[in-house]
């Protein structure tokens, strides 16, 4: 309905403003994550709100992969607190970070290789899966059992993500043997299938062609349009990260240097200086 | 020719009880990328658990059923297993997380001489023996195609089957539950795995519980056949040659590993023991796997290793 309106009109003006942002969902305060010596991360702060792309980007080594690493609980900061939710946590795991509702995909990616588009899919439901591990394990062969009827269930979201990410052609091959840019959407697709409330993007375009970054853009646009996700994205490619994002955070040798639309950003001096100085 | 078939069908029957131990070690090393040295030791420990239950639980509970003996002993001995398996998980692999390789399998050395040891203080150091009422006596098969017919051993043959069995339901279990997909999933990346809210330890508790359960049937079965005696625990080593033949990340690899491997040094005993003086059957399985980490380190059936650099 109202999605679809604004759907349109964010296709033909990829810089859009007013979607029905809401309040604030994850909240970043004065992190400081160090390794051994090394300050990765120095006093970040910034906060996403409910439906909005937000994208962190700056340049090599500016600290993007250690600060999405802490939201996902992968990294434990030395100071500041992260709020999800009302929720603050401190020292979680990212079991426990995916329990709250953050899915992520991964720059390298992390897909189980051996397993075909449908099981690495399938995986992501593993948290919506209510019959105990035990159960499922000896749930009946036949097809009677109440986990063969939740399976069936599962399954079907599944079907839907991969129409929706177009990949059905795919379904049963193994991901260890698809292109790169398909590769790349499988690992959405597991992230998605756990129906998280905010999916954090970990260079999702990175080593795409053109034509791949088109498409990964539109789904993640599509993916944020139609199921409401909160997008938290890092991205290397400042082009697209413009288009498709509401606000920007920018990080420089683990600081924050700019915050805000990416009109904002892009006219910010230090910006500039930091980064598109340096690469353009 | 009736002799042949004689050695080749023991061959494949020794063959299936390698595979029951080295699905122990690939179960394992597929979950966790751990390789298992204990393997041998939890099978020890496992049969001297059933030996010895079958003897007190009788005398506990002043019965006299052997059915029903051998039943609460396998029980108690499979739970016991699972308690083992929880304390490794708690008190040394959830402590090595994302640790280096070498480190994890010298945490599974140790844990081999601590289960050695532990095996003996709780159940004493004896020769036990497992009586699950497997028949001793040996039938002749084929008769009528050849001369004086085929002689197979029942024991091994219920042995075999019974591996087979227990191998058919493995590959089921990780092929087509949605667990067996997890474990798959926490083998192949843990961090992945961690993301999408797959619990890595529980999940390493039932994988060491399946491998402990592994260990459980082919102690019962090796038990039964040559007594519940430390030696027991030097039979794993044979299975390392096996899984290095299969591949460690390949069920079906670890079952035509353990096949070839018996066949092997059944035939090569047999017909190249005289050319070369015998005492073949003792090497042979290490020579092959030598041969095959030369041509194909991944195994027969093991996932093929590449760096992305």
């Amino acid at each position: 309905m109202n999605a679809m309106t604004e759907r349109e009109l964010s296709a033909a003006a990829p810089a859009k403003g007013g979607r029905r942002i809401g309040e604030v969902v994850l909240d970043v305060q004065n992190i400081t994550l160090r390794f051994g010596g090394v300050k990765a991360l120095t006093d970040i702060s910034f906060d996403v709100r409910e439906h909005e792309v937000r994208a962190i980007i700056g340049p090599n080594g500016a600290g993007k992969s250690s600060m999405l690493n802490c939201i996902n609980g992968v990294y434990q900061p030395q100071e500041g607190k992260i709020t999800f939710r009302g929720q603050t946590f401190r020292h979680m795991n990212s079991r426990q970070v995916a329990e709250m509702g953050v899915a992520r995909t991964f720059q390298n990616l992390a897909l189980f290789k051996g397993m075909s588009v449908l099981d690495n899919i399938m995986t992501g439901r593993n948290l919506k899966m209510r019959s105990s591990l035990l159960a499922q394990a000896f749930r009946n062969p036949f097809g009677i059992g109440s986990g063969e009827r939740e399976e069936l269930r599962h399954r079907e979201f599944v079907e839907h993500i991969i129409d929706f990410l177009e990949i059905q052609a795919w379904r049963k091959t193994p991901v260890g043997r698809l292109p790169y840019g398909l590769q790349k959407r499988v690992d959405l697709g597991r992230a998605l299938a756990m129906e998280p409330q905010v999916l954090l993007l970990d260079e999702p375009m990175a080593g795409m062609n053109v034509e791949e970054k088109q498409d990964m853009s539109r789904f993640i646009l599509d993916v944020n349009d139609e199921f409401g996700t909160t997008i938290v994205l890092i991205e290397h490619d400042m082009g697209v990260v413009m288009d498709i994002s509401d606000r920007v955070v920018v990080l420089d040798y683990g600081k924050k240097i700019g915050d805000g639309t990416p009109d904002e950003v892009r006219s910010n001096p230090e910006v500039i200086r930091a980064y598109l100085g340096a690469e353009h | 020719m009736g002799f042949f078939l004689e050695t080749l069908l023991g061959g494949l029957m020794v063959g299936m009880l390698y595979s029951l131990i080295a699905l122990g070690f690939v179960l394992i090393y597929k979950a966790s990328g751990v390789f298992n040295f204990a393997q041998g030791a939890m099978v020890l420990f496992a049969a001297l658990a059933m030996a010895r239950f079958s003897e007190w639980i009788p005398h506990w509970l002043g019965f006299e059923s052997l059915l029903l003996a051998n039943l609460l002993a396998f029980i108690a001995a499979m739970a016991v297993m699972v308690l083992v398996a929880w304390l490794i998980e708690r008190l040394a692999l959830s402590k090595l997380v994302n640790q280096e390789h070498i480190t994890l399998l010298m945490a599974t050395l140790g844990i081999t001489y601590f289960l050695d040891g532990l095996g003996q203080t709780l159940f004493g150091n004896d020769i036990y023996k497992i009586d699950v009422g497997m028949p001793k006596d040996p039938v002749i098969l084929l008769e009528s195609t050849f001369e004086g017919g085929v002689l197979v051993s029942k024991e091994d043959m219920i042995a075999a089957l019974v591996a087979a069995a227990l191998v058919l339901v493995l590959s089921l279990f990780f092929q087509k539950t949605s667990t067996g997909r997890a474990l798959r999933a926490v083998a192949d990346d843990h961090q992945a795995a961690q993301s999408i809210g797959i619990p890595l330890n529980r999940i390493w508790v039932i994988v060491w519980s399946v491998a402990g359960f592994a260990a459980l049937v082919a102690g019962i079965i090796w038990g039964s056949k040559l007594g519940v005696q430390f030696s027991l625990s030097l039979v794993a080593l044979k299975a390392l040659p096996v899984v290095i033949l299969g591949g460690l990340t390949s069920v079906p690899g670890a079952i035509i590993g353990g096949l070839l491997i018996g066949v092997g040094e059944k035939l090569s005993e047999i017909y190249l023991g005289p050319l070369l003086g015998g005492g073949i059957e003792i090497w042979f399985a290490y020579v092959l796997a030598l041969v095959f980490l030369l041509v194909r380190p991944q195994g027969l059936f093991g996932e093929k290793i590449i760096d992305r650099v």
